[in-house]
């Protein structure tokens, strides 16, 4: 049985623990063994991507520490995934011990979906929604991970859902991480571009596989008075779509 | 506000922003762009081959540049050209001042070159008090209007058509009598086409500079460049060192991505090689050929782990498909070079301190590198921008107090979930009907978009009592 630790991501954590509660039970339904490391806190993107690498490196190796005993490790994340993955072992170029540590962990490291779908040819059974909905191409997980046609196809299973494409599909949301606090009226107007997309669909449901993607879009549609509501496509997968959307929380 | 403040990066992209003739402008060239590569490549079955060729090729040339440049000047100086070196941006406006000084020149024609640009050539030649007449249509449009280019293939991509014909109207002899396109250029031609005639230096850009024949490669959609180099007794070339192809075949695999990225054509109208000046016999071309070899910055690119930005062919198609490029416009960055590339050269041109919003303002998506024809990697480059930015301390205080609380918090799990706990309390006060519409310290984010309700217990606290519960 494949050991699996989850990385449950600090907005999962924080936000949204449905997305996380929805990765565990999606991944022991594909047959895994799953654990939760204790240790876990966030994967150290806001340092890293601030430019702040002696902190990056600080959390980083907090995060191998914590995760190198799995045979895998999943994040139900596109970009947490993608910065272990492709990121750690450059953080470490100049450090050849930890530096195999990090590439060790990257090689094992994945987004759910991509997971679900390419590791453990998992797809949902008897899981129904009536919706429609349109699917979102978190930035990360589309150009670091190349993950694209496997929500697709593990969406394509849920029954009754209709899959709308989303026109510009492609292009950035504007969260950015850290990017939507520190030029927020830029992000502003990239996601109001992105919203109007949305829209356009007509769609029940928007879905992709980044919460802090998600909040970003959700937060603008529910500004703009739209009744599309959002999921990370782990939920929908889980069959959890008859739940609170994000921002409906009790 | 004081003049300092007006032109920082924030206050130039709050200004381009609440300028909706702008965003209209933007798009309709983009969004055509983007339309327009997509379909080229998507008719090109060997496009991601001819990707990785060009990248080789460039950085091939980047590694051996001594060889290729000593190459160059020995075939072009055989040709009869004459090539000068200029290591800085003055240097190189000098030289081509005197030049024209020295050839006795009144006015001189320019054809569109991003390089002559970076130099700031347009301003020293007015200073140096020489008539200049810019032969690009859209370089023509922005000396009218005194303005700057705000794109790198389109450098009047700011101005709707409408702008355009209100521009002509003031300023041409004979303007159009009509507002459709062929009136309006139509009525540029017979405005340029005199200053085509009377200049004593025409100036030109380079795409590519052949090593083994010492030719010189432009291309241009409006033939303009021809008229600059061949009419003028004295032609000069500037163009960056980077420029270099060891020969013709190189070029054109490097020609095919550059038109095929920058406007999904097949070929541009107008494909150039210049090769020394006139010869007993030609027809035509000028009496003097000069070749000014540009460095200005880009030999300590190579020391600064920015060797993969000389690959650039300025195609134009990572500002084409930015998000910001696209919300912001060209102007707004502050620098001669605009989006993606501007935001990685900017820093190398005007220095890291008054360009580090450039480097931060960018939500590392990767589309840019994705469609970069020779896959420069420019989301990795503004992120080592970033870490020198962070090490030689331009952080402001508060963006560096922080990161390092917060970092400081993540290191400690028992007192991160402290804290996340008490975090998610706080929050769910502001919050009303699942959504907390003001949000002190987060206004950027709650000005303009709601911020979902956080869960009433962390994950982590929720998947412990779970597990307490079951007796684990
Ligand atoms: S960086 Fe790449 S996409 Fe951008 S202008 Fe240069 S060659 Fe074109």
């Amino acid at each position: 049985m494949r050991k699996v630790g989850l990385f449950v991501t600090c907005l999962a954590d924080l936000f949204r623990p449905r997305t996380a509660f929805a990765a565990a039970a999606l991944l022991e339904r594909a047959g895994c063994d799953v654990e939760v490391p204790r240790l876990q806190t966030c994967c150290g993107q806001p340092a890293y991507n601030s430019g702040d690498t002696q902190n990056a490196r600080r959390i980083a190796r907090r995060v191998i520490s914590a995760f190198e005993t799995f045979d895998y490790v999943v994040a139900p994340s596109g970009s947490c995934a993608g910065t272990i993955k492709l990121h750690y072992p450059d953080l470490f170029a100049d450090d050849p011990a930890w530096r195999t540590r990090a590439e060790n962990l990257a090689a094992r490291t994945c987004e759910i979906v991509s997971f679900l779908a390419d590791v453990c040819s998992y797809s949902p059974r008897d899981v129904a929604l009536a919706a429609s909905a349109t699917y979102h191409d978190t930035c990360s997980g589309l150009r670091e991970l190349k993950i694209e046609r496997q929500p697709r196809a593990l969406l394509s299973s849920v029954k009754g859902l209709r899959l709308i494409p989303l026109p510009d599909v492609q292009s950035c949301c504007g969260f950015g991480g850290t990017f939507c606090v520190k030029y927020p009226s830029i992000s502003n107007a990239i996601v109001d571009e992105k919203a109007t997309n949305i829209e356009s669909t007509k769609a029940d449901l928007l879905l992709g596989g980044d919460l802090g993607c998600l909040m970003n879009m959700a937060g603008k549609l529910r500004r703009r008075g739209s009744a599309i509501r959002a999921f990370h496509v782990a939920e929908i997968l889980a069959g959890m779509g008859d739940g609170p959307a994000i921002g409906e929380e009790p | 506000m004081t003049r300092a403040e007006a032109d920082t990066f924030k206050a130039r992209a709050g200004a381009a922003l609440a300028d909706h003739h702008l965003k209209t402008a933007i798009d309709r060239t983009t969004r055509t762009a983007r339309q327009k590569r997509e379909a080229a490549v998507a008719g090109w079955p060997g496009f991601s081959r001819a990707r990785d060729l060009g990248a080789r090729i460039k950085d091939h040339v980047i590694e051996n540049l001594d060889h290729y440049l000593i190459e160059f000047e020995r075939n072009a100086r055989a040709s009869g050209a004459i090539v000068h070196y200029a290591s800085s941006a003055g240097d190189a406006c000098q030289i081509v001042v005197r030049i024209c000084r020295d050839a006795k020149a009144r006015t001189v024609t320019r054809s569109k070159s991003m390089l002559g640009e970076e130099i700031g050539l347009p301003h020293a030649l007015d200073e140096a008090g020489l008539g200049r007449v810019e032969t690009d249509l859209a370089e023509h449009i922005v000396q009218l209007a005194h303005d700057r280019p705000s794109h790198i293939i389109w450098p009047a991509l700011h101005r709707t058509r409408e702008d355009i014909a209100a521009l002509f109207r003031e300023h041409h002899h004979t303007p159009q009598n009509s507002d459709d396109i062929p009136a309006m250029v139509a009525s540029a031609r017979r405005q340029l086409r005199g200053g085509f005639l009377a200049a004593d230096v025409g100036i030109s850009g380079a795409n590519f500079l052949i090593a083994d024949s010492g030719a010189v490669c432009t291309v241009t959609n409006e033939g303009n460049a021809e008229l600059t180099t061949t009419i003028p007794r004295v032609h000069i070339v500037t163009a960056g060192i980077e420029k270099l192809v060891p020969s013709l075949p190189h070029a054109f695999a490097l020609l095919r991505l550059l038109v095929r990225s920058a406007t999904g054509a097949d070929i541009t109208q107008y494909t150039t090689f210049h090769c020394g000046p006139k010869r007993a016999g030609d027809l035509d071309g000028p009496e003097a050929f000069h070749i000014v070899l540009v460095d200005n910055g880009r030999a300590r690119m190579l020391g600064q782990g920015l060797a993969e930005m000389l690959r650039c062919l300025r195609c134009g198609a990572c500002m084409n498909h930015c998000v910001v490029y696209n919300e912001i416009g060209g102007h707004a960055y502050g620098g001669v070079y605009p989006g993606p590339m501007g935001a990685v050269l900017t820093p190398v041109l005007d220095g890291l301190e008054t360009s580090r919003d450039l480097v931060h303002a960018c939500t590392l998506n990767g589309r840019c590198q994705e469609v970069c024809p020779v896959d420069i990697p420019l989301p990795a480059m503004l992120r080592g921008w970033r870490e020198k930015s962070w090490a030689q301390g331009l952080e402001p205080v508060t963006q560096r107090s922080f990161i390092g609380l917060w970092a400081f918090v993540v290191t400690r799990p028992r007192l991160y979930r402290l804290g996340a706990g008490l975090a998610i309390k706080t929050l769910r006060l502001f919050a009303r009907d699942g959504w907390i519409r003001a949000l002190p310290l987060a206004s950027g984010w709650t000005s303009t978009r709601d911020f979902p309700k956080p869960a009433r217990r962390t994950f982590m606290a929720q998947y412990q009592a779970q597990k307490r519960n079951r007796g684990l």
